[in-house]
């Protein structure tokens, strides 16, 4: 099957010294949702800007759907869809007029552009303020607009670069259902975020970027595997006197109700209650003191920078 | 993009440039007819009356086409340099980097949108000076291709400057420096026939000279140059910016990182 995108050796140096992208591969498949995952200036924002032709590359061929970027720019682009991590439309143009004319760059006539426009607002609520000019609207329907303008042209590939960056929880979530949406119809969708529980709530794949290197390309279920212990937080519903001890088990006492337990791959839960049951404690309710992906992200950008470190001393 | 894409996305941009100057009308389209009212009063009537005939024409005639191509080609630039600029500095240039469209079509969807306002300039600034004299027209052909060919060229012009500019600074550099004084130079106000042999070779260096001169012609049929040799500077003149244009445009000049 050919990929939704396909990334070989992928380099780009900024002047004659900053190496960004080392010569990255990557591919993507059709009908994917796919995490691309790096702390600040890793390289996933100069990666998506070479894809959509806003960052000239140094080396290297990017295909959407097997359409070359460089030998079929018109055609591959047609496919793409981009949702940048600025506000990049005109603050004074309403609405409406903003998605509409997008429908006309990509050669969609006005008729077909409109309804697509009406179409795409409807559906993210902005469909009220499409006589709006753009900057009177809020941080939240300032995203919203730029994914219908995205849309519009309903494209095959949909690249989101930290789409729900300040935005509120509720919207968050609105925002996650219609892309959710948009994926199970058949869009792929490639997005970049710092809220890791986002790409492991949405994502099947993932690619941790870092130093302008993929570090780690897999899928979030076997890179959750990869996580070797976790730590629970456990509220009892009485007052606690002293930390509970479970042989085998690291814990700690957070407050007179809570206590976390560090619990390490392959440990039994069910020997973990007998014994808290055992010690006449009642829990009330548990959960993961951090993200299980962000403590593997952490860990995997530590080590690869500790491996980048070395290599510099050497 | 098949031509029918392309023609739907040059007639979008194009008209997005014009729903932008007219939204904004009192910025671009009534000050210059302002001013060009005022220097129909005070240079064709008020000291025009004193000044007698010019070039065999009543002051305020010979003055009013070089008026009015003042104000086709400073509109033409001033529209693409703050329209491209702006969506330069707003990141909302993006919007077309990021499609499919053609970077000829981009760069012609500004110039016609320059190139809209300039001549809408034109026509207001045209209506305005009927009130104040009679323009025969010598020649259509001429009055109609100095003028379009003028403002293609500074539209062009001014898409060069804002690709180039960083700030707004950069953009009123030129329009101050170099446009208000080749223009007030350029023989709007006065025939080279009154300058000496020297200031004469000089003017002749002035490109504005030629594009007021022939639209003179095209209007009075009084020309201070060769009007054939004009047309086909300013057509190479065009041809050569569309291809700097052009070549800054896929290079992504400032656009691209």
């Amino acid at each position: 099957m050919t990929a939704a995108l396909s990334i070989r050796n992928l380099t780009k140096t900024y002047g004659d010294k900053f190496e960004a992208l080392k010569g990255i591969s990557l591919e993507v498949q059709p009908g994917d949702f796919f995490a691309l995952l790096g702390p600040n200036g890793a390289g996933k924002s100069t990666t998506i800007g070479i894809i959509c032709s806003l960052v000239r590359k140094t080396g290297g061929v990017v295909e959407v759907f097997g359409i070359n970027t460089d030998t079929h720019f018109s055609e591959a682009k047609m496919n793409i869809g981009v949702v940048p991590q600025e506000f990049n439309f005109s603050m004074f143009e309403k609405v409406l007029d903003i998605v509409t004319q997008q429908g006309g760059y990509y050669g969609l006539p006005v008729r077909v552009a409109r309804e697509r426009a009406e179409k795409y607002l409807r559906k993210l609520g902005l469909w009220e303020k499409r006589s709006t000019p753009a900057r009177m609207l809020s941080g939240g329907m300032k995203r919203r607009l730029m994914i219908a303008r995205a849309l519009v042209h309903e494209p095959k590939l949909l690249i989101l670069d930290e789409p729900t960056a300040g935005v509120d929880i509720e919207l968050r979530r609105s925002m996650w259902d219609f892309l959710q949406e948009i994926n199970a119809a058949g869009t792929t969708i490639i997005l970049t975020t710092h809220y890791l529980e986002e790409a492991e709530s949405l994502c099947r794949n993932v690619a941790i970027i870092d130093q302008g290197d993929i570090i780690k390309n897999t899928s979030i279920r076997e890179l959750l595997k990869e996580l070797n212990k976790e730590v629970f937080i456990f509220d009892c519903s009485g007052d606690l006197t002293a930390t509970p001890s479970v042989a085998g088990y690291h814990t700690r006492l957070l407050d007179e109700r809570s206590f976390e337990v560090e619990i390490e791959k392959g440990q039994s839960l069910n020997r973990l209650f007998e014994a808290l049951t055992a010690q006449g404690l009642d829990i009330v309710s548990m959960r993961n003191k951090a993200n299980r992906l962000e403590e593997l992200f952490m860990a995997m950008v530590a080590d690869n920078q500790k491996r980048g470190d070395k290599g510099v001393a050497q | 993009m098949n031509y029918q894409q392309q023609w739907v996305a040059l007639s979008t941009l194009v008209r997005k440039e014009i729903r932008r100057f007219t939204r904004i009308w009192v910025q671009t389209l009534l000050p210059p007819a302002i001013t060009m009212a005022l220097y129909f009063v005070i240079f064709g009537k008020l000291i025009g009356e004193r000044i007698g005939e010019m070039g065999g024409f009543d002051y305020i005639q010979f003055v009013v086409p070089g008026l009015i191509m003042m104000a086709v080609l400073t509109n033409s630039y001033s529209n693409v340099t703050s329209s491209f600029f702006s969506a330069k500095f707003q990141r909302s240039v993006e919007e077309l980097l990021v499609s499919p469209t053609p970077n000829y079509i981009i760069l012609l969807g500004y110039c016609l949108g320059g190139m809209a306002r300039g001549l809408a300039v034109g026509v207001i600034v045209t209506v305005l000076s009927l009130f104040f004299t009679q323009l025969p027209i010598h020649s259509w052909l001429i009055v109609v291709s100095i003028v379009t060919l003028t403002a293609m060229l500074f539209a062009l012009a001014g898409f060069i400057n804002a690709v180039y500019a960083n700030t707004f600074d950069d953009i009123s550099i030129v329009p101050t420096f170099v446009l208000t004084p080749l223009t007030y130079l350029g023989g709007v106000f006065f025939s080279i026939d009154l300058l000496s042999e020297f200031w004469q070779s000089v003017a002749r260096l002035n490109p504005i000279l030629y594009m007021v001169n022939t639209f003179r012609y095209g209007l009075l049929g009084v020309s201070d140059v060769n009007v054939t040799g004009a047309i086909i500077g300013l057509v190479v003149c065009v041809l050569v910016l569309f291809f700097v244009a052009l070549h800054l445009l896929k290079n992504g000049k400032r656009l691209r990182a």
